[in-house]
């Protein structure tokens, strides 16, 4: 079932949760909402699942107009930020919950919990209370409880927001298969970008109440928007530039060019060039000449590419490069050396309006 | 629906922000800052003397205050024997009576108090609306206010003068001197007992359960039996306790809208200042005996209640209120029993 929410826009108070939101959800793909706290993502989701009244815009489940509809009738899965467990119930009782209010026969109750239980591998744990599991497993209980009625669509807020790193990942893997397997349509809130384009098939990215950016998380990725999505997503490293004939270059004098396509510059010729972590190279020589002079200050190896913070003196900025661990031990970069570094790809963002 | 959704996300009142500060399981950190584990500490420290001296003082106090009035009670009651002691109790049709009263009006204010404990105590816990402070504030009004001065406060509105009391008579009600007039007063004066131990509770729960359940597909009333009553039992039935044992000890407000008719309108307090007054005061202490029995097995229940619901599910009290909130209780419900001048 696609999702298809119009124009919608919430307020508490005089706080804009939610201005003018429009976003669509494929039927059976896998959404991220990705923004930062604040960002009206959770609000998105709850007026999705009747939680929440929007103050204005309609939300379509396929073509129907749930928007008055209650929580009750839409038939959605919701996983909370905190599980909200039913503290009193066993786990057979929470996950079985959904399907005695809707009166299945017991037979069809206990068949049905025993099945989601085993998809989880937690059949050991029902006879027990929420109390008594872990972090991960009051999750995955949280998870198949609001899948038991079947919903045809499931949402979950900060899924994995609670958990340790590790926990995390692993339940990540998890959710993607789970989805795969399960092909209802599902979407979730994070503020890990990292998380959101691990799992989701379509990004949307929220900043104060609005929509930045939605697509796939490639397109996302390699074409940000703005300069929110842009700093938003990952490591970026943002440098002052001005441009001179069609050209951008760094600092205030010196001619590094910085390789961007250049919109036409704003009226006193600044802007900001946004080159990633990985869109630099450093080398021992200046070959090519369209280099800065930087003094390398750390190095963090650990991971799969090396991220090098350097200070390039001539222009006041610090400046963090990622690169692969054999260019590394090539190089055999110590702190406090000095070497050359390489733009080789950037962004510049057009104003959005001029001043 | 609506109104209660209303302030899961509120950005005031936290959002993102609030609930991350949360532990897993859902049960708010600790807001009391002087949790019991920190006394532990400081209290190894101080001076003999000084925990000698504190011990002393504590224990002296509950001595001349509790222990000895409520033996001088017993003593009293049973200075005849037993058989002089239950023919105290049941030869004066007066006395059976009372007890009959106290028995209707206790039970009933305290069943009055229940719905409207739950209804004030959802409202405020759940929504954020206009007024909330000020219903917040009224409900303790009448810990507050005199229980004479809540009695005369009825006189005023039902007797014959008063707001109601020519509509009332009109249509063949009395209020006043009536069974139904004991139990408004003593409603009244019970009102904050259920409320605001369930306001605390409610809102350590918070609304998620019950959104989870209503997402789930659950209608209003499955919400209530099944989510919301079963995880709020343990601090009803500890409001329910202590409001029941106000309700059989008040003597207040109760003694100014009874009129005193014995036989009729006489609860148990009421019927020991009777018996009292007519100098009869060995079936006065028997009669008092019967209320600090009563007052006894109460404790003994709020004792249980309070290890049950502390025990198995720890639903996010904290033990220093509890322990608080219980000496105020039963110090006024031990003052209002064991005395038997008003």
């Amino acid at each position: 079932m696609s999702i298809t929410v119009q124009n919608v826009t919430k307020r508490f108070g005089a706080f804009v949760a939610l201005d003018d939101v429009s976003v669509t959800c494929p039927a059976g793909e896998l959404v991220a909402l990705l923004g930062p706290s604040g960002s009206g993502k959770t609000t998105l989701l709850r007026v999705i699942a009747g939680l929440e009244v929007p103050d204005g815009g309609t939300v379509l489940f396929a073509d129907d107009d749930i928007t008055r509809h209650s929580a009750r009738d839409r038939n959605v899965g919701f996983v909370f930020q905190h599980y909200a467990l039913f503290r009193h119930m066993t786990v057979f009782e929470n996950v079985a919950f959904g399907l005695r209010v809707r009166k299945w026969p017991e037979q069809r109750v206990r068949d049905r919990v025993k099945e989601l239980l085993h998809l989880v591998r937690l059949e050991e744990k029902a006879d027990l209370y929420p109390a008594n599991l872990s972090g991960g497993q009051k999750q995955r209980i949280a998870l198949v409880r609001a899948l038991a009625p079947e919903p045809k669509l499931l949402l979950l807020d900060e899924p994995f927001g609670a958990l340790d790193a590790k926990v995390r990942a692993e339940l990540r893997d998890w959710l993607r298969r789970f989805h795969d397997e399960l092909n209802v349509t599902s979407i979730f809130v994070t503020h890990d970008q990292e998380e959101a384009f691990e799992v989701a098939d379509r990004v949307v990215v929220l900043n104060k109440g609005r929509i930045e950016q939605q697509g796939a998380p490639i397109e996302v990725f390699e074409h940000p928007a703005n300069e929110f999505v842009m700093d938003f997503l990952g490591n970026v490293n943002k440098l002052p530039v001005r441009v001179e004939g069609g050209r951008a270059l760094l600092g205030e004098t010196g001619d590094v060019e910085v390789p961007a396509k250049v919109f036409a510059a704003s009226a006193n010729g600044r802007t900001d060039a946004y080159i990633r972590p990985h869109e630099l190279d450093i080398a021992r020589t200046a070959e090519g000449g369209n280099c800065m002079l930087a003094k390398v200050v750390h190095i963090n190896p650990a991971g799969s590419v090396v991220k090098v913070r350097l200070l390039a003196e001539d222009f006041g900025l610090m400046i963090n490069v990622d690169i692969a661990p054999d260019r590394y031990r090539a190089l055999a970069l110590k702190p406090g050396e000095s070497v050359f570094v390489t733009p080789k790809a950037a962004k510049i963002f057009e104003p959005e309006y001029a001043i | 629906m609506k109104d209660e959704s209303q302030n899961t996300e509120h950005p005031a009142t936290g959002g993102d922000g609030g609930g991350a500060a949360r532990a897993p399981d859902g049960v708010p950190p600790s807001s009391f800052p002087l949790h019991p584990s920190s006394f532990q500490a400081k209290r190894s420290q101080d001076p003999l003397w000084v925990r000698v001296l504190l011990t002393a003082l504590a224990l002296g106090f509950l001595t001349i205050l509790v222990v000895v009035p409520v033996i001088a009670v017993f003593a009293e009651a049973l200075a005849d024997g037993f058989g002089a002691y239950w023919r105290y109790l049941t030869e004066d049709p007066d006395t059976r009576h009372s007890v009959l009263v106290t028995l209707t009006v206790a039970p009933l204010a305290v069943a009055c108090n229940i719905v409207f404990g739950i209804a004030a105590a959802w409202a405020i816990a759940r929504f954020r609306f206009r007024g909330r402070t000020l219903l917040v504030t009224l409900i303790d009004v009448p810990f507050a206010v005199s229980p004479v001065v809540a009695g005369l406060m009825f006189v005023l509105l039902f007797g014959l003068q008063g707001f109601f009391g020519p509509w009332l008579k009109t249509n063949g009600f009395q209020v006043l001197f009536t069974v139904p007039g004991l139990i408004l007063a003593t409603t009244f004066v019970t009102l904050p007992f259920v409320a605001r131990e369930l306001i605390p509770v409610m809102e350590a729960i918070g609304p998620d359960e019950e959104l989870a359940a209503l997402s789930l597909g659950a209608n209003g009333r499955q919400i209530f039996w099944r989510v919301t009553l079963p995880n709020i039992k343990w601090g009803l039935l500890y409001g329910v306790i202590l409001c029941n044992a106000r309700a059989m000890g008040e003597f207040g407000a109760v003694y100014v809208v009874s009129g005193r008719i014995a036989g009729e309108t006489c609860t148990m307090p009421l019927q020991v200042e009777v018996l009292f007054q007519d100098f009869n005061s060995p079936a006065a202490f028997a009669l008092a005996s019967v209320l600090t029995m009563l007052a006894v097995v109460t404790l003994l229940l709020k004792v249980w209640v309070e290890q049950k619901g502390r025990g198995a599910r720890g639903e996010g009290r904290e033990e220093g209120e509890e322990e608080r909130r219980g000496a105020r209780g039963k110090g006024q419900e031990e003052t209002t029993k064991t005395k038997p001048e008003p």
